[in-house]
């Protein structure tokens, strides 16, 4: 059974003047109907105002639907009877790593989830290391997290939602505010949960490169799904992407040129180990 | 000048004070600021302060690092004490033109200061050793009873931790936006202390835009973790008293009692 199932889920910001009286409504998702497996690695793409962060906000049940539903691990969200279970089994990550760390210490802030839920003390201690060694923050424990760069910070609260021990973690454009360096670190954690704990990880981003290691990604504009697919189907398409002034990876687009150019590469190409194999072995065929 | 704010600041070490029951030190600061607020002579002075030296020897914490907080509130110390020195009436010593130094002037002056210094390098002795979740679970457990009649304990605590939280983040983030206004022509030097408070507007405003900001996604990361308020949830490390609070406790009865046995026989 999908681990998420979204249905016709739609979400509007009503804007009210002092009266009460509706002044605007914002149509933030639009009918939005996706299934995601457990397990996987999902992306989800689109510029700032697509609806991609709203629609994260309603897999943690932050936000609830105006129409439709979204189920979560079977839960529906809009019961409030599920809300607490439904953040516990779907953790958020957000994107200012400084605004959601709540403690001056990071075991204390990995802590502040399980401490939430009830679990007893001992456990807790367990929980924290474990979530600690596993984004590779451990030797940092009893540090201020003041004194972490950005993307010990992030992995910090990756640690702390995984210290809930959820069944899917939702990162909110995660790397948005970190440097190169410190991305490359999130970013391999994550796959990292993914891989070794088979936690469902679902990415919003807005950037390109770090869609194409994932599953499946959905691309989102102005609330609707607009393109779903494996990495290689979506870039595959680079003009469709270009005209919604949407970027593909810059090998991608190099590949793309290229071949525009008249060099006979294959379709989709996403890495620059790709690449290189195949302008060698156009080389080596004599075909330029 | 906003980095010199020490208060609040936690600086980890491995000490006796460290390891503490926050209860305890809560308890020991109190302690100490009512007997530096008794301390009406000289000897009773000495005894506070020698008591002060030798916890900030056991802190483990560099003096250096506590004198800074100080740095903060010079201008609060001159400002006290000479009001002290020259508006005090009593037997005159020196006189200039319309102001006088007066005996008990002098000696409330050096009292007053010393008694400010001492009252903020002891509490932060306090915060330097205590991590602010420790302080707020320490004031959480000490003020529990009042949760009986009504106030929300939990709360108030984890809004004091939060704030603590934030007070590096948001003097950094005071310092950008200054910075930012001062390249776009801002002046906060100079002008009266009027035309200084209406410059500051340029900084405030930003700053609380800021801050609500930060607010409003912290609450969301709060949820997203499942905060649900104080009832059922447990703790990492719970406060329980060892034997070394124990003796603690036995340390800070003798000063009491050694304090006011002096103060009585003199």
């Amino acid at each position: 059974m999908a681990f998420i199932k979204s249905k016709d889920l739609v979400h509007e910001y009503i804007r009210r003047d002092e009266e009460g009286n509706v002044e605007s409504i914002q149509t933030a998702l639009d009918h939005v109907n996706l299934n995601i497996e457990p397990g996987q690695f999902i992306s989800i793409l689109g510029h700032n105002g697509s609806g991609k962060s709203t629609f994260a906000k309603h897999i943690n049940a932050l936000l609830t639907p105006s129409e439709g539903m979204i189920l979560v691990d079977g839960m529906n969200t809009s019961d409030e009877e599920y809300t607490f279970s439904v953040r516990q089994a779907a953790g958020m990550v957000f994107q200012n790593p400084d605004n959601q760390i709540i403690a001056s210490v990071v075991d204390e802030d990995v802590a502040f989830g399980p401490e939430n839920i009830g679990i007893p003390t001992d456990q807790i201690i367990e929980r924290v290391e474990n979530a600690l060694k596993m984004v590779g923050m451990y030797k940092y424990k009893s540090h201020s997290p003041n004194k972490l760069s950005g993307g010990q910070k992030q992995r910090v609260a990756i640690a702390g939602v995984m210290a809930m021990e959820p069944k899917c973690i939702i990162l909110d454009e995660p790397t948005a505010m970190l440097d190169p360096d410190g991305r490359a670190d999130v970013l391999r954690a994550v796959h990292e949960l993914n891989k070794l704990k088979h936690i469902t990880v679902i990415l919003i981003t807005h950037y390109m490169e770090e869609v194409v290691d994932s599953d499946y990604v959905y691309v989102m504009e102005k609330g609707k799904i607009f393109m779903e697919g494996k990495p290689r189907e979506i870039f595959k398409d680079v003009e469709k992407l270009k005209e919604h002034s949407l970027d593909v990876p810059q090998v991608t687009l190099l590949a793309h040129e290229l071949k525009k150019a008249g060099v006979p590469l294959s379709d989709c190409i996403l890495t620059r180990q790709e690449l290189v194999d195949e302008l060698v072995k156009i080389k080596k065929g004599g075909q330029i | 000048m906003l980095r010199d704010i020490t208060i609040g600041q936690y600086y980890p070490a491995d000490s006796v004070l460290h390891s503490l029951d926050p209860r305890v030190k809560l308890f020991a600061t109190l302690v100490f600021i009512i007997t530096l607020f008794g301390a009406n002579n000289i000897f009773l002075f000495a005894f506070v302060l020698v008591t002060l030296i030798g916890i900030i020897k056991l802190s483990h914490v560099p003096f250096s690092f506590m004198v800074r907080g100080l740095r903060a509130i010079v201008v609060l110390l001159v400002i006290a004490g000479l009001f002290n020195m020259f508006l005090t009436p009593g037997r005159e010593l020196v006189r200039f033109g319309f102001l006088k130094i007066t005996d008990v002037g002098l000696k409330n002056a050096v009292l007053m200061t010393s008694r400010m210094v001492l009252l903020i390098i002891g509490t932060s002795v306090m915060t330097l050793t205590t991590t602010p979740n420790q302080l707020t679970d320490g004031l959480e457990k000490s003020f529990g009873f009042l949760k009986k009649v009504g106030v929300s304990v939990h709360e108030i605590a984890l809004m004091m931790s939060i704030a603590l939280r934030f007070i590096p983040i948001l003097v950094e983030e005071t310092d950008k936006i200054m910075k930012a206004q001062m390249a776009r022509g801002a002046d906060f030097e100079s002008g009266n202390i009027f035309q200084k408070a209406k410059n500051m507007v340029p900084l405030l405003v930003p700053l609380f835009v800021s801050a609500f900001r930060r607010a409003n996604d912290l609450s969301y990361a709060m949820e997203a973790r499942c905060y649900n308020g104080g009832e059922g949830r447990t703790k990492m490390r719970p406060l329980k008293y060892s034997s070394l609070d124990q003796r603690a406790y036995i340390c800070i009865f003798t000063y009491i009692i050694l304090f006011y046995a002096v103060k009585f026989v003199m």
